[in-house]
């Protein structure tokens, strides 16, 4: 497992990869800043428009605008390199020959994906709440239910978000490792992680396709937004942790009899 | 190590072995045995089938048909058990290229759970010395030579002490200096006691270094035995140069061989080579030639040609540069 993460972060794809997810936070704050134009409210991503008033919530603005699009881009390169990536280098027979296991080297795989979430996460979250209090006036700060909460309270809650949002990105993982099963070409299992998580998203604005939204695995990624009220409601929190299990136990399951019985002819 | 091993016993039997990829059979039907200390040369043109029958040996893809027992214990179901004893170089070197040499080991030692971490950095350190790239150990692999990849490759077979060692091709990209080192490495490794299984398509390279020869040809195990079993299956003929073609043939066929007719002649035109397989055991070719100097033939040239292992090579899979495909 180290040894695991050791791989992942000793590459150069890894940190440019991170790097770019700090500079969304950055980019915000430093754009709000130069512009004197006080942003109108509702328009842009949510909570822009308080950014200038606390600079807590550039690290909940740069969540929001990364988790359509950025985050997924991220979790689905390293999701679908997982086992395609090693296969298309040609180390995956040599890990099995050592021998690694099947099952164990698709949990370690697994797991790797499941902390680079953690860390792409934390990486937007820290690098928005350095570019705030840098930039902008720090204070107590107004939930969605009027409520006010001090600075301290208002790291946890960001904490939290940061924690919904890996567990978002951990079906979007089960379905990159699921596919990377499938292929010997990582770009191949990557873009089609990717486009994935953008038809979900898609599906999830069509209003004809109600009856869908709940099974899809971007249905709860904004629904972070309860967090910030007070008290905390819970539902939105659990709902999504309840279907993102759905989705590792079922691509799980798949990668798993995909993987245990293929010929690795790489 | 394993109670399996009794001497003289097999290091890989498979029964009827059998791959097919879709409607070709890239191996059909073969019976291995590999004897226990022996340099088993895996012999066979480009895609003959040789690294697919390494894959399914080693349970990175699984047979159609057949059984197959490595190290004395069957194939796939005891993997776990069997590859911890089994070092291999399967269809060329592959690393991390962002990795360096050594971290590339350590990697590819950490995915055996049974390899001790407190023995880890010692153990590369050998494997590396082993092969000769102590020098380059820190070196990002992207930065290796081919022959470099390909050393690096025969060092994380030798991670471990193991009683079978799988190597495909492991002379590939190497220089003469690099090829040679292989082969004393080889004979080191069963001067330990280990057993060798080294494919190759240069006949040469396993003439010199195998004590066992397997050859393949469009998936079917043509030939198998030890390699002076191999060569003796070739034919011996024998030559006679002389102007009394005629008697020479009577001669000949009263030793009870079966003389060929007589072929394009000598320097000189009143000559005549007249040859014959030596087919018959108990005619040596010393007999042959009193026999015909009794008979009154002038003897101008008299030779004994044993076909080589390359002619027999050829001779089982087929001349040119087709690759059944």
């Amino acid at each position: 497992m180290a040894s695991e993460l050791t791989v992942l972060f000793r590459r150069l794809r890894t940190w440019a990869m991170l790097l770019a997810l700090a500079a969304i936070p950055i980019l915000i704050a430093a754009a709000v800043k130069l512009t004197s134009r006080p942003a109108t409210p509702g328009r842009g991503p949510l909570f822009l428009d308080r950014i200038t008033q606390n600079g807590l919530f550039v690290a909940v603005t740069a969540l929001v605008v990364s988790v359509p699009l950025f985050l997924p881009l991220t979790v689905g390169v390293v999701a679908g390199d997982t086992i395609a990536g090693e296969a298309s280098l040609g180390t995956l027979r040599y890990l099995l020959l050592a021998p690694a296991g099947r099952v164990r080297l698709l949990l370690v795989k697994y797991t790797g994906a499941v902390v680079f979430c953690a860390a792409a996460t934390a990486t937007v979250t820290t690098a928005g709440a350095l570019a705030g209090v840098a930039l902008f006036p720090v204070g107590p700060v107004t939930l969605l239910s009027g409520d006010t909460i001090d600075v301290g309270e208002s790291v946890v809650r960001s904490l939290l978000i940061a924690a919904y949002i890996t567990v978002s990105l951990l079906g979007l993982s089960a379905i990159g490792l699921m596919i990377s099963t499938f292929t010997d070409v990582p770009v191949g299992a990557m873009a089609a992680t990717v486009v994935l998580s953008v038809v979900s998203q898609v599906l999830d604005n069509l209003p004809q396709l109600d009856w869908l939204h709940p099974w899809l695995f971007s249905h709860y990624w904004l629904g972070f937004a309860d967090l910030l009220r007070q008290p905390i409601s819970w539902t939105s929190f659990g709902d999504n942790a309840l279907l993102q299990a759905g989705y590792i136990a079922v691509c799980g399951a798949v990668a798993y009899g995909k993987f245990s019985t293929k010929d690795v002819l790489s | 190590m394993t109670a399996a091993a009794a001497p003289g016993g097999l290091a890989i039997e498979t029964h009827r072995l059998s791959k097919h990829f879709g409607q070709r059979a890239a191996v059909d039907g073969i019976d291995l045995a590999v004897p226990r200390g022996s340099v088993y040369g895996f012999l066979g043109p480009n895609g003959s089938g040789k690294t697919t029958t390494i894959r399914v040996l080693l349970g990175l893809a699984a047979a159609d048909h057949g059984d197959i027992r490595v190290l004395g214990r069957e194939m796939p179901r005891e993997l776990a058990g069997v590859l911890p004893e089994v070092g291999a170089l399967v269809e060329g070197p592959a690393f991390y290229p962002f990795l360096s040499g050594a971290a590339n080991l350590s990697r590819l030692d950490t995915a055996d759970r049974h390899a001790s971490p407190a023995s880890r950095r010692r153990r590369v350190g050998e494997a590396l010395e082993r092969v000769g790239l102590a020098h380059a150990a820190g070196k990002k692999v992207h930065a290796y030579s081919l022959g470099m990849k390909q050393r690096l490759g025969i060092a994380n077979a030798l991670l471990r002490p193991r009683e079978l060692l799988v190597l495909d091709e492991p002379s590939n990209g190497l220089d003469p200096q690099g090829t040679r080192e292989v082969r004393h490495l080889v004979r080191s490794l069963t001067e330990g006691g280990a057993t060798v299984f080294v494919s190759s398509h240069l006949l040469a390279e396993v003439e010199q270094m195998c004590t066992h020869v397997g050859v393949m040809s469009a998936g079917r195990l043509v030939a198998q035995g030890t390699l002076n079993e191999l060569r003796a299956a070739g034919r011996t003929r024998v030559q006679v140069l002389t102007p009394d073609a005629g008697t020479a043939s009577r001669v000949l066929a009263g030793l009870g061989l079966e003389p060929g007719l007589p072929e394009g002649s000598g320097a000189r035109p009143a000559e005549a080579l007249v040859w014959a397989e030596l087919a018959r055991p108990g005619v040596e070719p010393e007999t042959i030639v009193a026999a015909l100097v009794a008979g009154g033939v002038r003897v101008r040239g008299f030779s004994v040609e044993r076909s080589s292992l390359e002619e027999r090579f050829v001779s089982l899979t087929g001349e040119g540069f087709d690759v059944v495909g």
